[in-house]
């Protein structure tokens, strides 16, 4: 069941979703075919279709507490099935990043952290550093030994590097963070 | 045969596998194969869920590279090869995201630079009777189950690569090398892709349900053609293992490794030793 709180949380998501993510949430009708493929739906509370109706029907910040909004693993099959075109993945991605924005992204707050670790390496060395990402995110967690009994094996194995990556065009790629923290300087 | 090749980053460390497998493969079939110098990262999922000029422009700094090489853009990575072409689809489609584009790399990029995936190469220009006539060592019908999650086939109206609900080009190569290529519903289920560190319970769930649903049709292997997923699937059944009880030992190589087996290719130089579940069962097979 959908419901929608009379007093809501902030001003209606709709009109920031459209503007970011380009779709228009107003064609859905509500088929289900996008809860129906998708493969994080039966762990979630929320599923995709029921976002497109919630946004609909004018749902505000409470929306970014989803979640859905971080296990998603835009494996974009919603996207892929929809009758109506609905690029609903996208519409995710757009709550994600208001999610961000607005501050509400902490009960799902790994993935934030582990998208900026990710991030930060390629930032540092123009390609990404897996040991470097990972030792970054388990600092973040705290949770520094999950895991960590597979890593002997994936050494020995080559499986992973131990050394930073070389050789990347570090110069464009940090003209082009540069450009995106003035661009996201300006937004918001 | 010449193609400007882009590893992505997972080639230099959990793909080496692949990356090996792919240039001892691209050798045999008189496949050439140039790296773009000073090729970056293409931002991966991390990139589209946090900002869409970002994950733009880490794939156009790549493209641009490419235009100066006069070739088109070879991939191997499904995740690379989807940022690569939603970022042409973008940047042709878009004039503000264009513009944004130029702003962040200092020149223009009109997103025409052709991008192709392994599988394309392998299958329209080296072509499956070509392929058929190179195989030395035949898989000798070796079960195997193809998976091609998502990034492979989607979004579908961008990549076009194809059919996405039942993709068959993994099959038709296991088909060519003399394998049995199964059939089974999980060819494009997803395996939790980036998820694996953040959100490990979803990983192994998903990968859970795919390795019991290769495990169910009888696959000696599952045979893929993305890092994200050989990881996943590899790495996690372990996890898997000790939540259910079960004892998965399935054999998760990339279709770039069993054809070099196929080519008479020593699996030393294939990085079958790096793989997580021992893919022994499989050499014994291809002899």
């Amino acid at each position: 069941m959908i419901t929608i709180k009379n007093k809501k949380n902030g001003a209606g998501l709709k009109q920031a979703v459209e503007e970011i993510s380009g779709v228009d949430v107003s064609v859905c009708f509500q088929c289900k075919k996008c809860s129906s493929g998708c493969p994080v739906a039966k762990l979630t509370t929320s599923r995709p279709s029921e976002i497109m109706r919630q946004l609909h029907l004018g749902a505000g910040n409470e929306l970014l507490e989803s979640d859905l909004v971080w296990m998603c693993a835009s494996c974009e099959t919603c996207s892929a099935r929809c009758p109506m075109g609905i690029d609903v993945a996208a519409v995710i991605d757009a709550l994600r990043k208001l999610a961000l924005a607005r501050g509400a992204s902490k009960q799902e707050g790994n993935v934030p952290l582990f998208n900026r670790a990710f991030l930060k390496t390629v930032e540092i060395f123009g390609r990404s550093y897996e040991i470097g990402m990972i030792t970054a995110y388990k600092i973040g967690t705290g949770k520094l030994m999950n895991d960590t009994e597979k890593f002997p094996a994936m050494l020995k194995k080559g499986k992973i590097a131990l050394l930073p990556p070389r050789g990347g065009d570090r110069k464009t790629v940090k003209r082009i963070f540069k450009a995106y923290k003035q661009n996201k300087g300006a937004k918001a | 045969m010449r193609y400007a090749y882009y590893p992505g980053c997972s080639a230099e460390s959990t793909a080496r596998d692949m990356h090996q497998s792919t240039l001892a493969v691209a050798k045999a079939l008189g496949i050439d194969l140039v790296e773009p110098k000073g090729w970056t990262c293409c931002g991966a999922t991390a990139g589209h869920q946090t900002d869409r000029l970002l994950a733009v422009s880490l794939p156009a700094a790549n493209l641009t590279k490419v235009q100066d090489m006069k070739l088109d853009m070879m991939v191997n990575c499904a995740a690379c090869y989807s940022r690569m072409k939603v970022a042409n689809h973008e940047i042709a489609a878009h004039s503000n995201i264009r513009k944004g584009v130029r702003e962040a790399l200092d020149r223009d990029y009109d997103g025409s630079v052709k991008v192709r995936h392994l599988l394309e190469v392998l299958l329209e220009d080296v072509g499956l009777p070509a392929i058929k006539q190179a195989v030395k060592r035949p898989l000798n019908g070796l079960k195997v189950a193809c998976y091609y999650g998502c990034l492979l086939v989607r979004p579908p109206k961008i990549l076009k690569f194809d059919d996405a609900e039942n993709p068959t080009s993994l099959d038709r190569l296991v088909t060519a090398m003399g394998g049995t290529s199964l059939e089974w519903p999980s060819k494009v289920e997803c395996c939790g892709g980036g998820l694996s560190l953040s959100r490990t319970d979803v990983v192994v769930e998903l990968t859970g349900s795919i390795i019991d649903m290769a495990a169910s049709v009888g696959a000696d292997c599952i045979a893929v053609s993305c890092p994200m997923c050989q990881v996943n699937l590899d790495l996690r059944q372990q996890d898997i293992n000790k939540q259910t009880g079960k004892n998965y030992q399935i054999p998760i190589v990339y279709i770039t490794q069993l054809l070099g087996l196929c080519l008479g290719i020593g699996p030393g130089d294939l990085g079958f030793d790096k793989l997580m579940v021992p893919a022994s069962a499989v050499l014994e097979k291809v002899k």
